[in-house]
Formats: structure tokens, C-alpha cells, sequence
């Protein structure tokens, strides 16, 4: 007979296991990959190094490609965050069929294959397709899109979107409407209404919208592998590149962490943040 | 006052409309006569659909994503029905930290995840291998399948099983006759779920599959880097079309608005 304290630990076990063997392990293995040197003839040799560190961190080319992936994930999350507050507030307004149909149409592309959506927006984007027609048409001149940031940018848009109106979505939810209707009978402006009782409450909705979208975008591959061409690159892709052409595996492996140590930072720092104000807020 | 002006409205339209763009032009490229990509006015023809399933690399890479979904989602679920209830019944101490840790593939990104276990793979020589690809497929769907079972769990009423364990049924009894049945629309939306993830999977597969493995979603990435053509669209087409019924089916059972917003 199992003792009562170890059943939880019992009925966890399958899924530790494998937790461990198929997260911890080979991520403990990649960490210590990223120390090892790396020779252009022989392979990875059996000495630690810092060089790879060193050389991501110094190098103008590496420097270059986080930098880039830091503006294009910030402008896509504030697209994703202009765009899908209003989408997600108006929604919320809607009659009752219409309101859950169409948040259904927003949320759930994020089913259909990345590869899918991808392929389609450089159907769009390409030369000849819908929108420079549409933008002929309009008689507007448009320089080319397609294997350009904002033809990344604009997918990454398409792609992220559900993850913003999601959580704004949840916190507009829980709003009460008849606060709204108070505010409104003390003569408050429907601005003012929205400013002062609306916004603050759908705030972290949106803070936890922006920071999962940032996090995505910062580390998508099959978009800006897709839509950016072979000139350019994002982190993602580097490190692919790194493994599948270079071969050069401890150099992969130190980008990999690198990605790795930020989105984690970038989300359990809000965490805390996010944390420490409610409990203001309420204690 | 709760009303939408136009402006709002006009908005709203303008955004639903670039949700679904990419989604209907491929599936209307997909029934070009032409051979270049082109949206067919006057004659619409199945031609790329035939040649979708004539493409042997395509239909063999389709197979191996199914059967890698069906076996992944299955294990998942597996899995997490015991994992979920646990950490939901029991106050034990690590139960913060285990949750963090099976919901920790939807923090570390997947190229990191690939990177990682195709280091592993060529160190125990693994790469190929049918199982250890499952078993990575597994570790990135557990969170899917793991919420649903938790949210079902969370919400369900413990009565019955009190009910029916002072009546004399054997701890097995009511698990098999009591709580599996209801938490089954929790178990089978998340099986789905997780099936959907796995199916769609690219960015961790790129690294982690074969020439011999190669998934879907993995074979229309590097198709689609090489050359743009209405094969790819008839696919992609295909695609979205058994998405829509995985859709359906999540919808039928669980609620496809549960499954995605989260909540009640």
C-alpha cells in the first residue's frame, strides 16, 4: 500500500519522468554545449570555452539580428495591442451571436498550421498579389513587400493576434456593466467612462497580452523563414542556420540560451510585477 | 449606450477581414487551373488537389503527422488525467512547482525545446527514431491536454464519488465508472487539443525529425523556402479543411469558445 503523502508524487510520475528526461536533461545538455569549443574541421572538441558568449555578445553581425528581433517583436506587439484592445472592447459590445462568432473567427486561426497562414500572407504580399493589386487599383505606389520586415511584421501581426484578444477578452469578461452605467449617469463622458472605469480594469489583460506576444514573436521561426527571405534573418533563424548549414552546434546552442534566459527573465519578472500591484491593490 | 457605432463596426469588419485573408486565398488559389498563383475567375479545377495526393513525399509526411498526433495526444492525455488530478486533490508542497513545470513548454520556445532534444537525439542516437519523436511531441502538448483536465477536474462535483464509495464501490470502480465519465469532455477536448498542436507542429519538429519522419507541417516549410506553387496552396488548402473538422469535432464535444478563451 502507497503511503497518503506519496500519492500525488505517485500519480505525477509518468509525467516527471518524462519532464525530466525530455526538458531538464536536454537542456542541461545544451547549456553545457554552448561552453564547448568548436573546430571548423574537426567538430565540437571536448574543452570549455567562453567564446561562443564572447562572440555573440561582441559581434556586430549577432548584435545586428537580436536587435532586429527586438524592434520587430515590439512593433508587432504594439500593432497586436492598438488593434486587438478596440477589436476585443467592441466585440464585447456586440448581441449575443454575433459576439461569440466573431471572437471565434479572431482566435481560431491560432489552430490552423503557422506554415499555413504563412504561405498565404506570401500569396497576398508577392508581387502580383491581391494587396498591390488592391493598392494599384487605389492608384498608391507600393514598394515591395514580400522578404521585407514589414511583410514579417504584418504576418507576425496576423499570427500573434488571438494571443492579445485573448486575455483582454477574459478581463473584459469579469467587467461589471453596471459600473459603467453609474459612471455614465454621474454625467461622465463616454470617454471618460472608458478612460476611468474600462481601461484600468483591463490593463493586465493587456500587459499579459503584450508580454506573451513579445515572447512569441521574439522567438518565431517559421514566419521571418517564410516571409523574411535569406537575407533576413531573426534569431530564430540564425540558430538554425547555425545547426543546419554552419554546423557549428555550441555556437546554435549559445543563441538558443541566450533566447532562452531572456523570455524567461521577460516573463517571470512581470509575474512579479504584476503580483506585487495586485496585492497593493487589495491588501 | 452599449451600442457599436459605425466607425467601430467599420473597424471591426476591416479586422475580421484580415484575419481571414490568408486563410481564403489559399484555400481559392488551391482550385486554379493555371500554374502559376493565380485566383481562378471563370474556371475553377481540382487539378492541385490530385496532385497533392499523387506527391508521394507530401501523403507519406501527412501519414507521419497523423499517426504522430494520434500517438502523442493519446500519451498526453494519458499522462496528464493522473498528473491533473493531483495537482488539483492533494496539498503537497511541490505541487506550485510541478504544475510550473509541465506547463513550461508554452515559456520555453519550441526553438529552444528542438534545439535542445536534437543535442540529446545525437548523443543516445536517437535521431529517426519514431518513439523519441513522439515523446518530444508528447512534452510540447502535455499543457493543452493538462488545463483542460485540471479546469475539468476544478469544476467537477465530488459527491457522486463520496456517494458511491459509501455505497461499497472499490476505489477502481469509481474512478473507472465515476470520475473518468465526468471528466470525459475536459479529457477528450483536451486529446483534441493536444492532437491539433502536435499535427501543426513546425518550429521544434524542423529539428528534431528524420528525413524518414518528416511531419507535414515540417515538409510544406522547406517545400514553401524553395519554390511558391499551387501544389503548396492545394495542400495548405487540405490543411484548413481537416483543421475545421478537428474544430467541429472540439466544438461538438467541449465548446470551441471554452477550449480557446479559457473560463467557464
Amino acid at each position: 500500500m502507497i503511503k497518503p503523502r506519496s500519492v500525488p508524487w505517485f500519480l505525477c510520475a509518468p509525467a516527471l519522468v518524462l519532464f525530466v528526461v525530455m526538458v531538464l536533461v536536454p537542456l542541461f545538455l545544451t547549456v553545457i554545449l554552448s561552453f564547448h569549443v568548436f573546430d571548423h574541421n574537426t567538430g565540437i572538441k571536448n574543452e570549455l570555452t567562453l567564446a561562443h558568449y564572447i562572440e555573440v555578445l561582441s559581434d556586430s553581425y549577432y548584435f545586428e539580428i537580436f536587435w532586429r528581433t527586438i524592434w520587430i517583436s515590439a512593433l508587432t506587439t504594439l500593432l497586436c495591442l492598438l488593434i486587438g484592445a478596440p477589436q476585443a472592447y467592441i466585440l464585447s459590445r456586440m448581441r449575443s451571436p454575433w459576439k461569440s462568432i466573431l471572437l471565434l473567427i479572431i482566435i481560431a486561426p491560432l489552430l490552423v498550421s503557422v506554415v499555413v497562414r504563412a504561405f498565404g500572407w506570401s500569396i497576398l504580399l508577392g508581387p502580383s498579389g491581391l494587396v498591390s493589386l488592391f493598392a494599384d487599383f487605389l492608384g498608391i505606389k507600393l514598394s515591395r513587400i514580400l522578404y521585407t520586415e514589414k511583410a514579417v511584421v504584418i504576418a507576425l501581426v496576423h499570427i500573434m493576434m488571438p494571443f492579445m484578444v485573448i486575455p483582454i477578452w477574459t478581463s473584459l469578461q469579469k467587467l461589471d456593466p453596471s459600473v459603467q452605467d453609474a459612471a455614465l449617469s454621474l454625467s461622465a463622458t463616454p470617454f471618460t467612462t472608458f478612460r476611468r472605469i474600462v481601461l484600468p480594469q483591463i490593463l493586465p489583460g493587456m500587459l499579459s497580452g503584450s508580454l506573451i506576444v513579445f515572447g512569441l514573436s521574439a522567438s518565431s521561426f517559421a514566419i521571418p523563414g517564410l516571409l523574411g527571405g535569406r537575407k533576413l534573418k531573426m534569431v530564430a533563424t540564425v540558430v538554425y542556420d547555425e545547426y543546419l548549414y554552419a554546423l557549428n552546434w555550441p555556437l546554435g546552442a549559445t543563441i538558443a540560451i541566450i533566447l532562452l534566459i531572456a523570455n524567461l527573465a521577460i516573463m517571470l519578472s512581470y509575474n512579479r510585477v504584476i503580483e506585487r500591484k495586485y496585492r497593493r491593490a487589495l491588501g | 449606450m452599449r451600442n457599436n457605432g459605425p466607425i467601430s463596426l467599420f473597424f471591426s469588419t476591416l479586422v475580421i477581414v484580415f484575419m481571414l485573408a490568408p486563410l481564403v486565398i489559399v484555400c481559392l488559389v488551391a482550385f486554379t487551373p493555371d500554374n502559376t498563383m493565380t485566383i481562378p475567375t471563370s474556371k475553377f479545377s481540382v487539378r492541385w488537389f490530385e496532385a497533392v495526393f499523387r506527391h508521394s513525399d507530401l501523403m507519406t509526411s501527412f501519414w507521419n503527422s497523423l499517426r504522430l498526433g494520434l500517438f502523442s495526444a493519446t500519451i498526453a492525455t494519458a499522462i496528464s488525467i493522473p498528473a491533473g488530478l493531483a495537482l488539483t486533490r492533494y496539498e503537497f508542497k511541490a505541487r506550485g512547482w510541478l504544475n510550473g513545470m509541465f506547463l513550461s513548454p508554452l515559456i520555453i520556445p519550441h526553438l529552444v525545446l528542438g534545439v535542445a532534444m536534437l543535442r540529446m537525439f545525437s548523443l543516445i542516437d536517437a535521431r529517426g527514431s519514431f518513439t523519441w519523436l513522439v515523446l518530444a511531441h508528447v512534452v510540447i502538448i502535455v499543457p493543452y491536454s493538462l488545463r483542460l483536465i485540471i479546469a475539468a477536474s476544478v469544476g467537477m462535483d465530488r459527491s457522486c464519488e463520496h456517494a458511491a464509495l459509501s455505497l461499497g464501490a472499490s476505489r477502481m470502480t469509481v474512478f473507472r465508472r465515476i470520475t473518468v465519465p465526468m471528466l470525459l469532455p475536459g479529457i477528450t477536448g483536451g486529446w483534441l487539443l493536444a492532437f491539433i498542436s502536435s499535427f501543426d507542429e513546425v518550429t521544434m519538429s524542423i529539428f528534431v525529425t528524420a528525413p524518414s519522419t518528416v511531419t507535414l507541417p515540417v515538409r510544406m516549410y522547406m517545400y514553401a523556402t524553395e519554390s511558391i506553387d499551387p501544389l503548396m496552396a492545394a495542400a495548405s488548402a487540405l490543411t484548413v479543411a481537416f483543421t475545421a473538422v478537428v474544430m467541429l469535432l472540439i466544438d461538438r464535444l467541449y465548446g470551441l469558445d471554452k477550449v480557446l478563451v479559457g473560463g467557464k
